[in-house]
């Protein structure tokens, strides 16, 4: 039975057939690139644009009573559920506690919602609901209402789990992804690329072993030292989570229409770098758990990176670029030559090639 | 194409009849199979891995020479901010 | 990392561009064939620092873009199939086919894995009994040695539900093709530093002499490729015409011999189409009748499964060198890395990513 698979037919100088639009979710619209960006623009937007979704940071600062609440959410779905350096649980509860603090809000009072697979071992499930405790005691946060579900075996990875927070801003800190400006200087609080490897390491099918840890914590105490020592000098903090730092920036570029310029070496811890090159990926895109970015006055760059070294989590920061108001919305780095390239969102995940 | 990374050889086994060994990449490691450089190969030899296989054992007296020769050729430069090189490392760091 | 980071130093490399610059006295064009040399070359800038002297044509070494429409149209109807786990290495998943691409068929239900090495394969061939396993051989003569262990080895341990749908390819024919097309320009090349590992350079012998142009064997680090380009410019500047070998840590003359028997005695030379190209006789490898059992092509019958090629592609002219990604109608703009129209565009080793990602400032400034 003979198939013949026709190119479309060739329009001047049309390359071969244009792939039609995606009709389907792919994996690359959770990855935080462009497909991620695009799913968001065209399909979620339209339907709930106000101002606070509208700017897009990581949690929303709303009125109530004169005040302001800041909420947030966030959903995980890792894969292995238990890794180097931690377990979902984990996740689930930095993740929010790190949105929260990221719009400049005392993070209090977390909702948990549980999808659990039939058949989840519940010695697993009693470890990741021990690491959520003792992580939450650890941020000053309670567990206030939850909600737990079960699906049938199959059709999840073992567990799913939501969180979302409230938290209490702070009058006069309003970081922001809209507020950069040229002359900022770009900090990170530390190396990058600790938890995307920590990940794939655990990962059937790529199987290396490696000293490398995720590096899931809270973020809040060093946001609380920047907000003290440098206050409203911190322009935008972000918490460079899926499609990694360069995400975190070009989202940053972008939504206050400036440019940014990254130093030639950006922290990478040894062993994240040599797995990075063994499975040529580029550390810049891979996920983080630990880290915050940050876009602070250059008056304040100093006082803001000893805020940040005051904590262990943020002992390695460092300034790793500036904003610029050329090229506004895009991201470079200056190569060791002197020549610039673009940092560019991918479009999805990256994946790991040979070529 | 063709994306080889070196790496250190820091042990060597038989897998039912393939010759396999672990590669030690900077802090990383995975299991190589080292078929292609079995002869020639021992513990503690740097190879060069393309997609889980060795495929060349590292010459290092010839990277160590090559590398003297770049390391010399760019002493010689007269340009100012050449000047510090000559006090840079002694070749290849550990 | 060791003999990785050291070919990173910056200093070194600004004293090999100035060594480049002084050693031109006109403009040179050169060709690196292989795209993870185009990788660095782009990455790092070295085409906009040497702009003055050297030209850098990109060439075809990227197995993810010459790989035929019909290799990934029978790559999808294979992923497609329920009793199918299909595994590939990560480039292949987003090479657009004539409607859709390996991870669209995967968002569709098909079994879709990344694998690292093809042994990682058969290993899950021996894992899962109950299914079929196909592994996508796709590469350059790098990669041959690897996926012809896979065959050999499953065949082996009696590994039955496994094989391999192949596209291989060779470099000496392709570079043979550019230099037979009357619109060449290249007149040095950087050879690629591991198909050279495996394969020697001996090959390459006759082609330095027959067409009189300057091969240099070139690794892939920053100071690897500048290094080779010196070389091969020294070669230019002296009118010689010579094999010679940059990458000496990694390559020697005959190459590795264990890997070229095993590649011989599992495969044998056929001809083999060229994405955006067309056919090159006897240019790729096929397995040998002997190995037929673990040739996915018969066992899934899928010798019926043909695809059309526009024939007004770009994606050729750029894999010939004879257009610059940015000069593209269609890059940037219609053809991004969401949306490919071409191979070109997907392969991260692909000459139109590579501008796209990371030298879109280059084309601006107008080259």
């Amino acid at each position: 039975m003979a198939t013949t698979v026709r190119g479309l037919a060739a329009q001047g100088i049309v390359c071969p057939a244009p792939v039609p639009a995606h009709d389907r979710v792919q994996l690359g619209h959770g990855s935080g690139g462009k497909m991620s960006a695009s799913l968001l623009r065209d399909r979620f937007m339209p339907r709930f644009s106000n101002r606070w979704l509208d700017e897009l940071a990581d949690g929303a600062r709303v009125p109530y009573d004169g005040l302001e609440v800041a909420i947030s959410t966030d959903t995980f779905v890792v894969s292995p559920l238990e890794f180097p350096g931690g377990n979902i649980g984990h996740l689930a509860v930095h993740g929010t506690v790190n949105d929260l603090a990221m719009v400049g809000a005392s993070p209090r009072y977390l909702s948990v919602g549980f999808v659990l697979e039939e058949g989840l071992d519940l010695a697993l499930l009693d470890r990741v609901l021990d690491a959520m405790a003792r992580s939450a005691a650890a941020c000053g946060v309670e567990v206030v209402t939850g909600d737990t579900k079960v699906v049938d075996r199959g059709k999840g990875d073992g567990l799913f789990v939501n969180t979302t927070g409230i938290g209490f801003p702070w009058p006069g800190f309003r970081p922001s992804p809209t507020r950069a400006r040229p002359g900022d200087f770009v900090l990170v609080s530390g190396p990058i690329g600790r938890h995307g490897m920590a990940i794939m390491a655990a990962r059937e099918g790529l199987a290396f072993s490696a000293d490398i840890e995720s590096d899931t914590a809270s973020l809040s105490p060093l946001v609380d030292s920047l907000r003290l020592d440098v206050g409203d000098g911190v322009h935008c903090l972000r918490d460079a989570t899926r499609g990694g730092l360069a995400s975190a920036l070009n989202e940053i570029a972008r939504s206050s229409h400036v440019g940014v310029e990254l130093a030639a070496g950006v922290p990478v811890p040894a062993a994240v770098e040599a797995a990075c090159e063994m499975l040529g990926l580029d550390p810049l895109y891979v996920a983080n758990e630990g880290v915050l970015v940050a876009f602070v006055t250059r008056e304040r760059a100093d006082a803001a990176l000893a805020a940040l070294r005051s904590h262990a989590v943020g002992r390695s920061a460092v300034a790793v670029g500036h904003v610029t108001e050329a090229h506004p919305g895009i991201v470079v780095q200056r190569t060791a030559l002197g020549a610039t390239r673009v940092v560019d969102l991918l479009p999805g995940d990256q994946l790991p090639r040979i070529c | 194409m063709c994306l080889g990374i070196p790496g250190r050889v820091i042990d060597r086994r038989d897998d039912a009849g393939l010759a396999v060994g672990t590669v030690d990449f900077g802090g990383v490691r995975r299991e190589v199979c080292l078929a292609y450089v079995s002869d020639e190969v021992e513990v503690g030899d740097y190879v060069v891995v393309h997609v889980g296989f060795a495929i060349s054992r590292v010459d290092e007296e010839e990277a160590r020479r090559t590398f003297e020769v770049l390391r010399e050729m760019s002493q010689l430069e007269e340009l100012g901010w050449m000047a510090d090189l000559a006090d840079a490392a002694e070749g290849v760091q550990p | 990392m060791k003999y990785l980071s050291e070919y990173r130093d910056p200093d070194l490399a600004r004293s090999l561009v100035d060594r480049i610059q002084r050693k031109a006295t006109r403009r040179w064009t050169l060709m690196e064939v292989c795209g993870g040399q185009t990788h660095t070359i782009v990455k790092q800038g070295i085409h906009e620092v040497l702009d003055e002297v050297v030209e850098m044509i990109h060439g075809p070494g990227c197995p993810v873009c010459v790989t035929p429409l019909e290799q990934i149209d029978r790559a999808l109807h294979l992923a497609s199939r329920p009793d199918v786990i299909f595994t590939s290495f990560g480039d292949m998943l987003r090479v657009p086919g004539s409607e859709c691409d390996l991870l669209q068929v995967k968002a569709r239900g098909g079994n879709v894995t990344v694998v690292y090495s093809p042994l990682d394969a058969v290993q899950l061939a021996r894992k899962h009994p109950d299914k079929e396993i196909v592994f996508f051989a796709v590469g350059f003569e790098t990669t041959a040695p690897a996926n012809a262990m896979a065959v050999w080895r499953a065949r082996e341990l009696g590994v039955e539900n496994f094989s391999v749908l192949v596209s291989h390819v060779t470099v000496p024919p392709a570079m043979v093709a550019i230099l037979e097309d009357p619109a060449n320009r290249v007149q040095a090349f950087l050879a690629a530093g591991h198909v050279c590992t495996v394969m020697g350079w001996e090959e390459y012998e006759p082609l330095a002499e027959r067409y009189r142009v300057p091969i240099v064997v070139t690794g892939f680090e920053p100071l690897d490729i500048l290094e080779g380009i010196w070389m091969a410019v020294g070669q230019l500047e002296d009118g010689r015409h010579e094999v010679e070998n940059q990458y000496v840590r990694s390559v020697r003359r005959d190459g590795n011999r264990p890997a070229q028997d095993l590649v011989r005695t599992v495969f044998h030379t056929v001809d083999r189409g060229w994405r955006g190209i067309g056919t090159i006789p006897a240019s790729g490898l096929g397995l040998r009748p002997e190995f037929a059992a673990y040739d996915a092509e018969l066992r899934f019958g899928l010798e019926g499964i043909r695809a059309e090629e526009s024939a007004d592609c770009r994606a050729g002219d750029v894999l010939r060198g004879h257009l610059k990604p940015y000069q593209c109608p269609a890059f940037g703009s219609r053809c991004t890395p969401e949306r490919p129209l071409g191979a070109p565009m997907v392969s991260t080793e692909g000459a139109c990513a590579a501008y796209y990602n990371f030298g879109r400032m280059h084309a601006a400034a107008g080259a």
